[in-house]
């Protein structure tokens, strides 16, 4: 027993060392792991305060910008009223017309973005007091940005595409051939979109959509464009590179969008499996 | 002994938020970010108890790690430069360390750049390869350790020496 105490007195400082350091491991490697970083994350009121102090002040050096891409919005919203075939008759309601709002949007400011590491975040001002929930999907007027994975009562934190753990269904629109979203860690401003079956009439300049097939995002959400794709080892599918929509790298305002059914669309996926 | 504690606190405070609001907003070049937390540790009192360095040190890259989503990398990397802190003393400034009597602000210029630039390789390599997790990324790996480091290493020499005083 002296034995044990003296070594432990002996070498103290190692075995603290040896604690602590595999701590920070077991924290590193469950964060690498999606859907399991709980405990450290930015989704919370000390960092949620700090940026939002910062955010606070540095929110009007780029207003006029935000402005012009408000505006730009605006004018595509009002072309697409416009333009749309269907008369609304003010005085005929139909109750099943308005029923099927299948998602809510809700605006949130970004306090926190990266894009250098792979592992990216983004940390928005809005958590679960806004009944935001995890798995809710983020995007811009652009495009797509990422999905929520983690909320606090006023906080939550989004996995953003420019993440290697990032994995999102999307299609070529002219062609509706579908294919996984994905992140080599490279470059913020392209995407990979990978197992596009070899059948495929892939052409650079092409644009490529959110596919519909998950119940996080709409339909035809906007995510890039093509610009060159190779075939794959195996010769079996293509590997696109996809040049985002989304700066990435100036991300002011986001849209947050919840879909109405997705309990329901769960449920049924989930007595489908057992 | 009250004043030197209270410098620290206020150097961790400081060093703390200029990290996470200023220096991970850089992203020079795309993805090359100077990482001047670790000054704390470098200039640490060398007479306290290293057990408190440890622990600080874990504290600090924790918090540094809440700041940026990265899991537990900063804080394995600043405890592991907490650790070898001592080799590095030793290494660099060889016998002013064994009597106990550097003083960071009086020691020659060349030492200081030896003891910080070999601190923060290690620190830097052992960050990156945490973060990016993944042994097929070698090169990657490699080449975000060399370019951050060379920004860390300039950035954390001339905060020093601009905040020392009486350097002659």
């Amino acid at each position: 027993m002296q034995q044990i105490f003296n070594f432990v007195i002996r070498n103290k400082t190692f075995l603290l060392f040896l604690l602590l350091f595999s701590i920070a491991l077991a924290l590193t490697i469950q964060s690498h792991s999606y859907h399991r970083s709980k405990f450290i994350n930015s989704a919370n009121f000390l960092t949620g305060g700090v940026y939002g102090t910062m955010n606070s002040v540095d929110q009007y050096f780029d207003l006029k910008t935000k402005n012009d891409i408000l505006a730009e919005e605006n004018q595509r919203l009002r072309e697409q009223l416009l333009n749309t075939n269907t008369s609304v008759d003010s005085t005929f309601i139909d109750s099943s017309t308005y029923a099927t709002e299948k998602y809510r949007v809700t605006v949130a400011d970004v306090y926190k973005n990266s894009y250098s590491s792979t592992n990216n975040y983004l940390t928005l001002n809005k958590g679960a007091n806004d009944s935001i929930k995890r798995d809710f999907g983020v995007i811009t007027s652009n495009g797509i940005i990422g999905i929520i994975d983690n909320t606090s009562k006023n906080y939550s934190r989004a996995l953003s595409i420019l993440n290697v753990k990032s994995k999102i269904n999307a299609k070529i629109k002219s062609t509706n051939h579908i294919g996984s979203l994905t992140w080599n860690g490279k470059s913020p401003v392209y995407v990979q979109l990978e197992d596009v079956s070899q059948f495929a009439p892939v052409k650079v300049g092409d644009t490529i959509q959110t596919g519909g097939e998950s119940s996080i995002f709409p339909k035809g959400i906007g995510i890039g464009t093509i610009t060159s794709f190779e075939s794959d080892i195996s010769g079996d599918t293509y590997t696109i590179q996809v040049q985002l929509f989304n700066d990435m790298t100036n991300i002011g305002t986001v849209y947050i969008l919840e879909n109405v059914d997705r309990t329901e669309i769960n449920l049924l996926e989930k007595s489908n499996n057992e | 002994m009250n004043s030197v504690v209270g410098l620290n606190i206020v150097r961790f405070i400081l060093l703390l938020l200029v990290q996470v609001l200023i220096c991970n907003q850089i992203d020079f070049l795309g993805y090359i970010n100077p990482y001047i937390y670790i000054i704390f540790i470098f200039l640490f009192p060398i007479r306290e108890e290293r057990l408190a360095l440890l622990l600080i040190s874990f504290v600090l890259g924790m918090l540094v790690d809440l700041f940026s989503d990265s899991g537990g990398v900063h804080a394995a990397a600043a405890v592991s430069l907490a650790y070898i802190r001592p080799i590095l003393l030793k290494s660099s400034f060889g016998m002013l360390y064994e009597h106990q009597s550097i003083k960071f602000s009086t020691t020659d210029i060349g030492s200081l750049i030896t003891y910080i630039s070999l601190g923060t390789l290690i620190h830097h390599s052992i960050l990156f390869s945490l973060e990016i997790f993944n042994i097929s990324s070698i090169l990657l790996v490699l080449e975000k350790t060399l370019f951050s480091s060379i920004f860390t290493i300039i950035l954390s020499v001339l905060i020093i020496i601009l905040f020392s005083r009486n350097r002659k």
